[in-house]
């Protein structure tokens, strides 16, 4: 069997019983790469070398006894917005194509630390903007269950590099979606932690307000596995929040007796495919049949997430994108005359059509005179947003429904009419923007064999909920599927 | 010609005394071969994150409440959208919803009398860097060495009406914030600069006249010519018909004139909205009480102490405080052992002479208050004569020498020795005759011609009481 | 639509933003920029009077440095993703008039 279609935690136990060695895993793991990723595009980095230079100093600090964390020795892959030095980071963006940072995100310095070792970075949407990973620099990324659709995105490549075994996990970011929604058309189970959770320091910013790192894996002991690790407050982030616990592996617990699960009615109405909305409502019945109490519920104001959602990240995107000019990295346009031509010319080659649009929005929206009716309306939207969560978890632990309205959508389907493709963000977006921690999990396949995801969102800092009502129901799904 | 009045408010940059730069630890010293002093954050590389350093609000509060400000209690950063290439984000972390302090005043006192400038707002933010123009290669080089120092914008109301009011009013901030050693306030190395927003209007009207705001004023002298250029130019304006321009120039102290920095990419649309990176400041009454009470000894009560326990005269004592520098060196000098009146004289003679001499402000000053103590230990002594003395300060001004050992090492310590002495005199003596005789004819000039030769024969070392002594003696023998 | 996005919206928006868009570019960021200010004013259905903006989530407030020095000299790992350096600078075009 091969030892990356073992979940992370699974491989870890075996390194550490020393039944397989850290250069096998890394080394099964470049082989799986360099088989499969001509086809699925998951890496626009792949660092073999410095992997499998690792993996002897990580195999000796374990025999050493100075490692002994469950991800010791584990192959993971990190998203290309987040900042690895000595390691290319593109953001998938031509702005970034020679970018090596000189210091490395906090997230993926403790992943390091726990003895994980990085084999490369992964594809995605340029600078996270779009819900296909079609509109990187570098060319697409696809689904493996089906190479003729997209993986979602933005953090397609962390997804699709776990659904095709080409690494054991991966970490992605999540602005809107962009870890569950690709978590959902690949088959894997993706965390967004509550805002504040994992410190963004090193994460290449879109809406930062927004912007969280979350672990993609097989299954939801890996998720809460890799947030444990990844998760603290962090002195160099100044919207990291202490918490009083860091402890996501005590919710994988295999009960979820009188737990109240809500499902909102908007969830599930006009724009959802059946067969998604069928698997989410079985996933709930599982649950109930659990022991859960589970019911259907008013949850308002569900489309104005996105409108509110468009302004605000693409506000804070024009600002945090205005860094990159060609003068301190990266691109830099090949001819311009003077200063404000080098800019323009830089950056209308460096970034893409999506980036682009979401930038002129952005700016249009802050510009004098707007600022009011757009930017403050949508941070006044935000507010009421976030107060029908509040109300909703009084009543329920877990609020329940599909990830995305459908599944992976073909190839070159979504990108001619934005607005569209936005619209299929809707289930995902809201949680960023009141700060809640969700999760997405499998919960079966359409009539094509695609993937379909279910989502679970907690209140604030209660991840443990979600992950206590995932592992329920995928240990249910388990035993079902035999 | 109508008589016009001159209306001018002011926005005055103060770079802040904290160790490091307001969002990193970077060391906000000055110089340093270029970017030397940076790090991720202050460079704006992709993923970096401000963090807030808490000395800066504290500067800023102890700014706020020294002239009378209103604390905002709640307090929020926001971006200030712009590109160019000193900005390594392409936005400055400033504040312009929520500033820090509010609703101040100071009282200034002119050739006119006292009256009050109101102070609008006082809001926090990050400096720029450095631009080189580089002649050579005709590009322009960027040092962020600068970039993220900690800068407050005092805004003043339009409340000033003559160069002598904004000159006074400037005056007034910067021994305020001298004092709280909030900022050394330099004009000259750019640690306190300040923009002038003038505009005229017929003398009565109630209306404000188009206001243009100057920058690039970099000491007194330079903002009461631009004051003065820029009032004419508007008026000038205004009697030919035309109007003034709402915009922002560019002075040039050395052709004494001013232009307008206008392109059309600069839109003046800065897009603020609030940092996200950064949570609010939320300032309790007791950390204001705390920084109020942290509060220094200001001017006046300064002086009143000066006379009351030193017992220097009034007028010195107003000399000494009007610069931090000055009281500094005048208190710690005291305290070492130096006699209070000695001192004084020290830094309102000779210092004051010398400052003058080098175009050098007292804040520029660089000597140690322990060598000026030693140097009046040495005259107190009667190891040094008092035109030794002089030469010798001006060594501890330029270079902060240790007099005691200066004096070792040149010989310069003075002469006691009366039998060598007398011989000298006596040789003194012998080779002017017509001196002698003059003194004998009552011409007491002749006695000080006599000393100033035994002085010169004794290379300016010999004690001259005792040459007194001896020549009065020889001569009347 | 609603939104009638004119030229003079998108070239100052491009000065904004500094982006130079090809004319066809141009139409298109007319077009999208149109419709999704045409979705985004479903936000006027909402009476959010007297609700106060949230810019952040949480009302965590106070974070805080000490005044410590805790970054040396860095320069060449800062300048060496310059583009352009010269003399421990980063090279641009000149920005004086």
């Amino acid at each position: 069997m091969s030892l990356m279609s073992l979940t992370a935690v699974e491989l870890g136990k075996k390194i550490k019983a020393h039944e397989v060695s850290v250069l096998d895993a890394v080394t099964e793991a470049i082989a799986a790469i360099e088989e499969k990723d001509d086809t699925f595009g998951c890496f626009v980095t792949v660092t073999k070398e410095q992997a499998l230079e690792r993996a002897k100093t990580v195999q000796q600090r374990i025999d050493e006894g100075k490692l002994t964390g469950p991800l010791a020795g584990v192959p993971v892959a990190i998203k290309d917005n987040l900042c690895t030095e000595g390691i290319l980071t593109t953001c998938s963006s031509k702005i970034l194509e020679n970018f090596v940072p000189v210091y490395t995100a906090e997230a993926v310095a403790k992943l390091e630390e726990a003895g994980a070792i990085i084999l490369g970075k992964t594809n995605m949407d340029e600078f996270a903007m779009g819900s296909t990973t079609e509109t990187s620099a570098f060319g697409v990324t696809r689904n493996p269950h089906n190479p003729q659709h997209v993986p979602g995105g933005s953090s397609g490549g962390s997804c699709a590099a776990v659904a095709a075994g080409e690494c054991s996990c991966a970490l992605g970011s999540d602005t809107g979606g962009s870890i569950r929604q690709p978590s959902s058309f690949c088959g894997v189970t993706g965390i967004k932690p509550t805002y504040g959770t994992v410190s963004r320091y090193g994460l290449i910013a879109y809406g930062s307000s927004l912007d969280q790192i979350g672990p993609v894996a097989k299954d939801v002991t890996d998720c809460a596995v890799i947030l444990e690790i990844i998760a603290g407050h962090d002195s160099k982030d100044s919207t990291s929040i202490s918490r009083e616990s860091y402890d996501f592996t005590s919710a994988l617990v295999d009960d979820v007796k009188g737990m109240r699960i809500g499902l909102p009615r908007d969830y599930f109405s006009e724009g959802l495919d059946e067969e998604v909305k069928t698997a989410v409502y079985k996933a709930a019945e599982m649950l109930r049949e659990k022991g859960a109490i589970v019911e259907e519920f008013e949850l308002g104001l569900v489309d104005y997430a996105i409108p509110a959602y468009y302004v605000i990240a693409s506000a804070e995107a024009s600002s945090n994108l205005e860094r990159f000019d060609g003068v301190k990295y990266g691109y830099r346009a090949k001819e311009s005359e003077g200063l404000h031509n080098m800019y323009k010319v830089t950056r209308s080659e460096g970034f893409g059509p999506e980036v682009k649009r979401r930038i002129m929005l952005g700016s249009f929206v802050l510009s004098s005179g707007y600022y009011d009716a757009y930017y403050l309306k949508a941070l006044r939207t935000k507010a009421l947003i976030k107060k029908e969560f509040d109300k909703a978890f009084k009543t329920y632990d877990v609020i329940l429904g599909p990830t995305a309205p459908t599944t992976a959508p073909k190839l070159g389907e979504s990108l001619s009419d934005p607005l569209k493709m936005y619209l299929g963000d809707i289930y995902t977006i809201s949680v960023n923007l009141a700060g809640l921690p969700g999760i997405s999990l499998p919960c079966g396949k359409d009539s094509k064999g695609l993937p379909i995801g279910l989502q679970m969102i907690g209140d604030c800092f209660k991840e443990n909920n979600i992950i206590r009502a995932a592992y329920a129901y995928e240990c249910s799904r388990k035993e079902q599927e035999g | 010609m109508a008589q016009y009045e001159t209306v001018i408010g002011l926005e005055v940059h103060v770079e802040l005394a904290t160790k490091t730069k307001i969002f990193c630890g970077c060391s906000t010293e000055f110089g340093g071969a270029p970017n030397t002093h940076t790090c991720p954050v202050c460079t704006g590389m992709p993923g970096s994150l401000p963090v807030l350093n808490k000395q800066v609000v504290e500067y800023a509060m102890a700014v706020g409440l020294a002239t009378n400000c209103t604390i905002t209690q709640y307090c929020k950063f926001d971006r200030k959208n712009y590109f160019y290439p000193d900005n390594p984000q392409n936005y400055q972390i400033s504040q312009l919803y929520l500033p820090i302090c509010r609703n101040g005043k100071v009282e200034i006192s002119t050739g006119n009398g006292k009256k009050f400038v109101g102070i609008h707002e006082i809001h926090m933010e990050e400096d720029a860097g450095k631009l080189i123009h580089d002649e050579w290669e005709d590009c322009s080089l960027v040092d962020y060495n600068r970039s993220g120092v900690p800068l407050i914008e005092i805004v003043s109301e339009p409340d000033m009406r003559s160069a002598e009011e904004v000159i006074a009013y400037l005056e007034k901030l910067r021994l305020i914030i001298q004092y709280l050693g909030a900022s050394d306030c330099k004009l000259n190395e750019g640690s306190m600069r300040a923009d002038v927003n003038l505009s005229v209007r017929e003398a009565g009207a109630e209306a404000f006249g188009t206001r243009t705001e100057m920058k690039n004023l970099n000491s007194f002298k330079a903002i009461a010519r631009a004051i003065e250029n820029e009032r004419e130019r508007q008026i000038e304006l205004i009697e030919e018909g035309k109007s003034v321009e709402q915009e922002t120039r560019r002075w040039d102290d050395n052709k004494e004139y001013s232009y307008a920095m206008r392109s059309k990419e600069d839109a003046k649309d800065y897009r603020y909205f609030p940092e996200p990176d950064l949570v609010p400041i939320l300032i309790s009454d007791q950390w204001i009480e705390q920084v109020r009470n942290s509060q220094p000894e200001f001017r006046d009560e300064k002086m009143e102490r000066y006379t009351r326990e030193y017992h220097i005269p009034e007028y010195d004592a107003d000399i000494i405080t009007s610069s931090k520098k000055l009281a500094d060196l005048f208190e710690e000098s005291v305290a070492l052992g130096g006699n209070a009146k000695k001192v004084s004289n020290y830094l309102m003679g000779e210092t004051m002479r010398l400052l003058k001499e080098h175009e050098m402000e007292p804040e520029d000053i660089r000597f140690s208050p322990e060598n000026l103590t030693r140097l009046i230990g040495l005259i107190d002594a009667g190891t040094i004569n008092s035109s030794v003395a002089k030469e010798v300060f001006e060594k501890i001004f330029l270079e902060d020498i240790n007099p005691e050992s200066y004096v070792e090492e040149q010989g310069l310590k003075m002469n006691n020795d009366e039998d060598g002495l007398r011989s000298v005199i006596e040789d003194v003596i012998a080779g002017n005759p017509q001196s002698v005789e003059d003194f004998h004819n009552g011409k007491e000039k002749a006695m000080g011609f006599l000393v100033g030769q035994t002085m010169k024969a004794t290379g300016g070392k010999a004690n001259p009481g005792i040459i007194n002594k001896i020549l009065k003696e020889l001569l009347n023998k | 639509m609603e939104h009638i996005i004119s030229d003079e919206t998108i070239d100052y928006v491009g000065i904004l933003a500094k982006l130079e868009l090809s004319p066809q570019e141009k139409e298109q960021a007319k077009k999208d920029m149109g419709s999704m200010l045409d979705y985004i004013d479903k936000l006027n259905e909402l009476d959010t009077e007297g609700v106060e903006p949230m810019s952040h989530v949480f009302s965590s407030t106070n974070v805080f440095r000490e005044d410590i020095v805790t970054n040396g000299d860095e320069h060449e790992k800062i300048l060496a993703n310059a583009p352009a350096v010269k003399d421990g600078s980063f090279k641009v075009p000149k920005t004086v008039r």
